[in-house]
């Protein structure tokens, strides 16, 4: 750690020339933050039509859907979707939203964009290995979609790819062959990406740091990415190296997750020894901790913005939110298993794995609580990014409840591999975690583009998302509990087939909702070009990106070298001349 | 706003507890041994999370309400984060423990305690994308498994080697579970291929059927009839349709039926 | 003048047509014999299809494994005898090959065909159904088809023996049997088989049964007519 006294380093880096270095293989952490914002955006817009796909499917198995024999004439004969299309579609979607959307938007692109501007630094610590991050990403992205257009199609083995369904190449079914091989190919790079990000995270934090920006002052958001980075970097340090071991599974004849005598449609393997287990601890041991990943940016995201909004700081402060994220991602690393109740492990485990899953739900309670406790007697204002703070609020309480019966072994053996689990993980994760990213989407979009969304539509976008989630995500924790299991193309079992209606109902919400997300593309479509322009501080906010100019020059702070005299939250203080105090104030003297 | 805000929060919460109190879309009829102890846990957990959801939606709804454009002074939650911290912290944990501790024991009895010694032992064969189930026949002895034997076209599914193992002569391989009522059943789950599961709703059991692994699960129906055996561990294409019936009969029907198969 | 002119017109016409009808006809022999076994082969097994329950209730008793299908006599149907040496005269073939998904069955239990020979698969059934063959030569695929979909268009450009099966319903199970030469038979439920249009000549015969696997033969066809019979050695298991 360096001497908090002294100035800190600085890059001293020059203003990019040329169009090439300006726009596309950029060094600003800026630029950087925004490609991959831009790449979450065209993510979750494929991954989003492909939801459509199923859902159309679901609840109209036999559709023919005009134009998609064209995209795939062997998943869509005639426009009607197969059922290993429907799986490929499934994996292609998990896959894009989880890595692409997720992991992107609220970690590598707010954060890029904002830590260091929140530490009050130039840049990142390592600028050429940020660039390098972000187009590793790109071209996995790129990898993952070449899936689409091999000959027997992307995948089916979920975005979970479990062996031995994935691990032997071509004879478990189609899109087995090439396209499992890319996918395999894609999310190692992307782990690659992932860790140089996580590097650079953590460096500039302990590191960059400018004078009086102790770790107490730095801003919730900037906590949560400092510990999501943390977590990621142990988590796909993890996932590369499975992934590693699930090609040579597939291409070099080893058997690390391929046992002896499998026998595939008649067919004798000759692999021998390896365990289908071992994939699913290596993954999940990944694959929690990376749903933390998904989830705690959202959490410093809406900690950030609220108080702007409450004008208070959050109940419990700094401290409080701070403890509960780390708790978070400690235990993040404890609770894998919880994946893995029913998968043949030894059952004692369930109930060792079952007891930090349950604890887990306290950090995660007490954070809700302190945003609940932060609205009362507020000064409360609604704007767009306000709205979507509550509305995380809402919907991850009504993510996290389902997950305290998940958590539970006993009854997890009833609802594992149902709706019930779709609901649960759709609620904080597709539905808690998107409302982070249009939070900060609205929040710091004048200062990223230097122009203001236009509230009316944002709000209009609110209401029609908030109501259109819960049409599609609750009505699946009622066919979870009525037994109906996930990941079927379609539903012929005798059971499940009065169910049917409760899925069309679901597909109508699910296609008026993504309509709805629209009216949020037009308006930073519109914004862009045509948007009034955005003052420096137009949500009477402290933290230091307000400091500087919408959006802030190459250099963040135009050569200035910020000095930090207060917390980040000093909304309301007492003794204030305003309600809120710039965390570069060097007058105000605080009362704790 | 606010208001709008909060009557839209009451009016989600409301919709979305009315089919879960009302029963709307719920869990078939229990038919196992251990299944009413499992649907006592789901209510109880159904309960405790049902009043902490409503609770909670109802109070981010009346905070919405009464200090939605609230403009004067501010106040702070009375008595500071303290207490709040504190009741998170003991109300998650009182029902953590509660939780833990009944389920357990209701985890233990389905898949840690032993299965009865004189249950009637089947075993059971998954692939892509069937159920296959196997008696030990008249001389109450199982053949062996042999992989490289294994010729669905001709109707070997479990890779029985007739011609040198005596034992595998007489067992007896069908498409439908049938078993008596009242008996405890101890299946003994094999995959030739990929991961598959074993899941019957109505009987409150689920298990994983793991290539490599030999799995035991066991338990004892309650009731006659008929219902669906599903999968539920994605195994490829055909994991929608792959299912078998599972067919509980009484003691003296299943009698008839094993001397039928035998006779076969 | 004009007359002459329309006489050889048509002297010519007739002559052209004359060498024609006879070029397309060659002068061909047929081979026919009978494909039987010794001994005991193993029992066919009935067919659990009770999780397709559509089609249990189409096969009541319940339909029998088809790996051998013996007939009295001993005679062994579904055997294909095949020129596999020497052949001479094969003609093309454009007519598709029909193969039916009926009942959760096959439908027939072994398709013949010729290398590049249109090939089309129909599922008759109210079910889906899986087609997946698994040559070791030819190119893999594995394809589902739902009821309604239309029928799969394919064709095997190489010649091979290949396993068929529907992972769906596992006990579905059947041939696509792709040969170079138009010169073959497969046996019918009386163990005989035809081979037409087989010019003169010396061939080697192979007979081929997907247990009891191949035996050849040499035969000489010259001036109409051949026979050859084929007998396997039959086991229990």
């Amino acid at each position: 750690m360096h001497d908090m006294s002294a100035e800190p380093v600085v890059h001293h880096l020059s203003p990019p020339q040329g169009f090439i270095r300006k726009h596309v293989f950029s060094l600003d952490h800026k630029v950087i933050g925004l490609q991959y914002y831009g790449l979450a955006l065209a993510a979750v817009f494929i991954g989003m039509v492909l939801s459509w796909l199923m859902r159309l499917h679901l609840g109209w198995a036999s559709l023919a859907i005009p134009g998609l024999q064209h995209l795939s004439p062997n998943g869509a004969p005639g426009g009607v979707i197969t059922p290993e299309y429907y799986l490929s579609l499934m994996t292609m979607h998990g896959t894009i939203m989880v890595f692409f959307v997720l992991t992107n938007a609220p970690f590598a692109g707010f954060g890029n964009y904002f830590l260091p501007i929140q530490v009050g630094a130039e840049d990142m610590a390592f600028p050429r290995f940020n660039m390098m991050s972000f187009w590793v990403t790109f071209v996995a992205f790129l990898v993952l979609i070449a899936a689409f257009f091999v000959h027997d199609g992307p995948p089916i083995s979920g975005w979970t790819s479990y062996a031995t369904l994935s691990s032997v190449g071509g004879i478990s079914g189609p899109g087995e062959a090439m396209g499992q091989n890319l996918w395999a190919v894609s999310i190692a790079l992307f782990c690659v990406g992932q860790l140089l990000g996580s590097l650079n995270f953590i460096a500039t934090t302990l590191d960059l740091r400018t004078k009086g920006m102790t770790l107490g002052r730095m801003p919730l958001s900037t906590w949560a990415w400092f510990i999501t980075a943390c977590i990621g970097l142990l988590a796909f340090a993890d996932l590369l190296p499975a992934t590693i071991l699930l090609i040579l599974d597939r291409t070099a004849g080893t058997s690390f997750f391929n046992p002896t005598g499998m026998v595939v449609s008649d067919t004798l393997l000759p692999h021998s020894g390896g365990s289908p287990l071992l994939w699913q601890h290596l993954f999940w041991f990944f694959g929690h901790p990376e749903v933390y990943i998904a989830i705690i940016p959202g959490f410093g995201i809406v900690s950030h913005i609220l108080p702007a909004f409450t004008r208070k700081p959050l109940l419990g402060g700094m401290r409080v939110m701070i403890g509960c994220l780390i708790a978070a991602g400690f235990l993040s690393y404890m609770v894998w298993g919880h994946h893995m109740f029913v998968s043949g492990m030894n059952p004692f485990s369930a109930i060792l794995f079952s007891v930090p899953t349950l604890i887990i739900t306290i950090p995660f309670t007490v954070a809700t609580l302190m945003f609940l406790g932060s609205i009362y007697g507020a000064n409360l204002r609604f704007t767009s990014a306000s709205l979507f703070c509550l509305g995380f609020v809402s919907v991850f309480i009504s993510g996290g409840i389902s997950g305290f019966f998940l958590a539970q072994p006993s009854i997890d053996t009833y609802l594992h591999a149902t709706y019930f689990v779709v609901a649960h993980f759709h609620f904080v994760m597709a539905v808690a975690a998107i409302f982070g990213i249009f939070a900060a989407t609205y929040f710091w979009m004048p200062k990223m583009i230097g122009r203001m969304m236009n509230e009316t539509l944002g709000k209009l976008h609110f209401w029609l998302t908030f109501i259109g989630v819960y049409c599609i995500f609750m009505p699946m924790h009622y066919l979870g509990i009525a037994g109906n299991v996930r990941r079927y193309a379609s539903f012929t079992d005798d059971y499940l087939v009065p169910l049917i209606p409760v899925h069309k109902f679901i597909t109508i919400a699910a296609l008026l909702t993504g309509a709805a997300q629209f009216i949020f593309l037009y308006n930073l479509i519109h914004t862009r070009w045509w948007g009034p322009l955005a003052p420096e501080n137009p949500w009477e906010a402290t933290s230091l990106e307000w400091s500087t100019t919408s959006p802030p020059p190459f250099d963040n702070f135009g050569g200035r070298h910020l000095v930090v005299h207060q917390g980040p939250y000093e909304y309301n203080a007492e003794g204030a001349a305003q309600d809120y105090v710039m965390q570069t104030d060097p007058n105000f003297v605080a009362h704790s | 706003m606010g208001k709008f805000f909060a009557i839209l929060l009451i009016i989600i919460t409301l919709v979305s507890v009315y089919p879960i109190v009302t029963h709307m879309w719920w869990m078939p009829e229990v038919v196992s041994a251990h299944g009413p102890a499992v649907d006592h846990q789901l209510d109880e957990t159904m309960i405790g999370s049902g009043v902490l959801f409503i609770t909670s939606q109802f109070v981010l709804a009346g905070f919405i309400w009464a200090f939605g454009n609230h403009k004067g002074k501010i106040k702070n939650w009375p008595g500071g984060h303290k207490p709040v911290v504190a009741f998170g912290i003991i109300l998650v944990g009182l029902e953590i423990l509660s939780l833990s501790f009944v389920g357990s024991k209701v985890w233990a009895s389905m898949y840690i305690t032993k299965p009865d010694p004189n249950a009637l032992h089947v075993d059971v064969q998954a692939e892509q994308f069937a159920f296959f189930f196997r008696y030990a026949g008249p001389d109450g002895v199982f053949g062996s498994i042999h992989p490289d034997k294994i010729n669905d076209g001709s109707g070997n599914y479990f890779g029985l080697d007739p011609e040198n193992d005596v034992a595998a002569r007489d067992d007896i391989v069908v498409g439908t579970l049938t078993i008596p009522v009242d008996t405890p059943i101890l299946l003994t789950l094999h995959s030739k291929d990929m991961i598959h599961n074993f899941y019957v709703p109505e009987l409150r059991i689920q298990q994983d059927i793991v290539p490599g692994i030999e799995i035991p699960l066991h338990f004892t129906a309650t009731k006659t009839g008929k219902w669906e055996i599903v999968c539920t561990q994605l195994c490829g294409l055909g994991h929608y349709s792959m299912k078998a019936y599972l067919q509980v009969m009484s003691k003296p029907e299943y009698d008839d039926w094993l001397k039928q198969q035998s006779g076969d | 003048m004009r007359t002459k002119f329309f006489i050889l017109l048509a002297v010519f016409g007739l002559a052209s047509s004359a060498m024609l009808v006879t070029a397309a006809r060659p002068a061909g022999g047929t081979i026919t014999g009978k494909v039987t076994f010794t001994g005991t082969p193993p029992k066919m097994k009935p067919i659990d299809m009770s999780k397709e329950p559509y089609c249990q209730k189409l096969h009541n008793p319940p339909i029998k494994t088809q790996d051998v299908e013996a007939g009295p006599g001993d005679t062994l149907e579904d055997s294909v005898v095949f020129i596999s040496a020497g052949d001479q005269g094969s003609s093309s073939a454009s007519t598709p090959v029909r193969y039916d998904q009926k009942g959760c069955q096959y439908i027939p239990h072994i398709a013949v065909m010729m290398v590049d020979q249109p090939l089309q698969i129909y599922n008759n059934d109210p079910n889906a159904h899986n087609i997946h063959p698994l040559p070791k030569v030819n190119a893999e695929w594995n394809k589902s088809q739902p009821p309604g979909a239309p029928p799969i268009d394919t064709k095997w450009d190489k010649p091979e023996f290949i396993s068929v099966k529907c992972n769906i319903h596992p006990w579905m199970h059947g041939y696509f049997v792709v040969l170079k030469t138009s010169h073959y038979g497969l046996t019918g439920a009386d163990g005989t088989f035809t081979i037409k249009d087989v010019p003169p000549g010396k061939y080697t015969l192979t007979a081929w049964q997907e247990h009891m696997g191949t035996q050849t033969q040499e035969v000489t066809v010259s001036g109409g007519a051949a026979t050859a019979n084929f007998t396997f050695k039959a086991m229990p298991y």
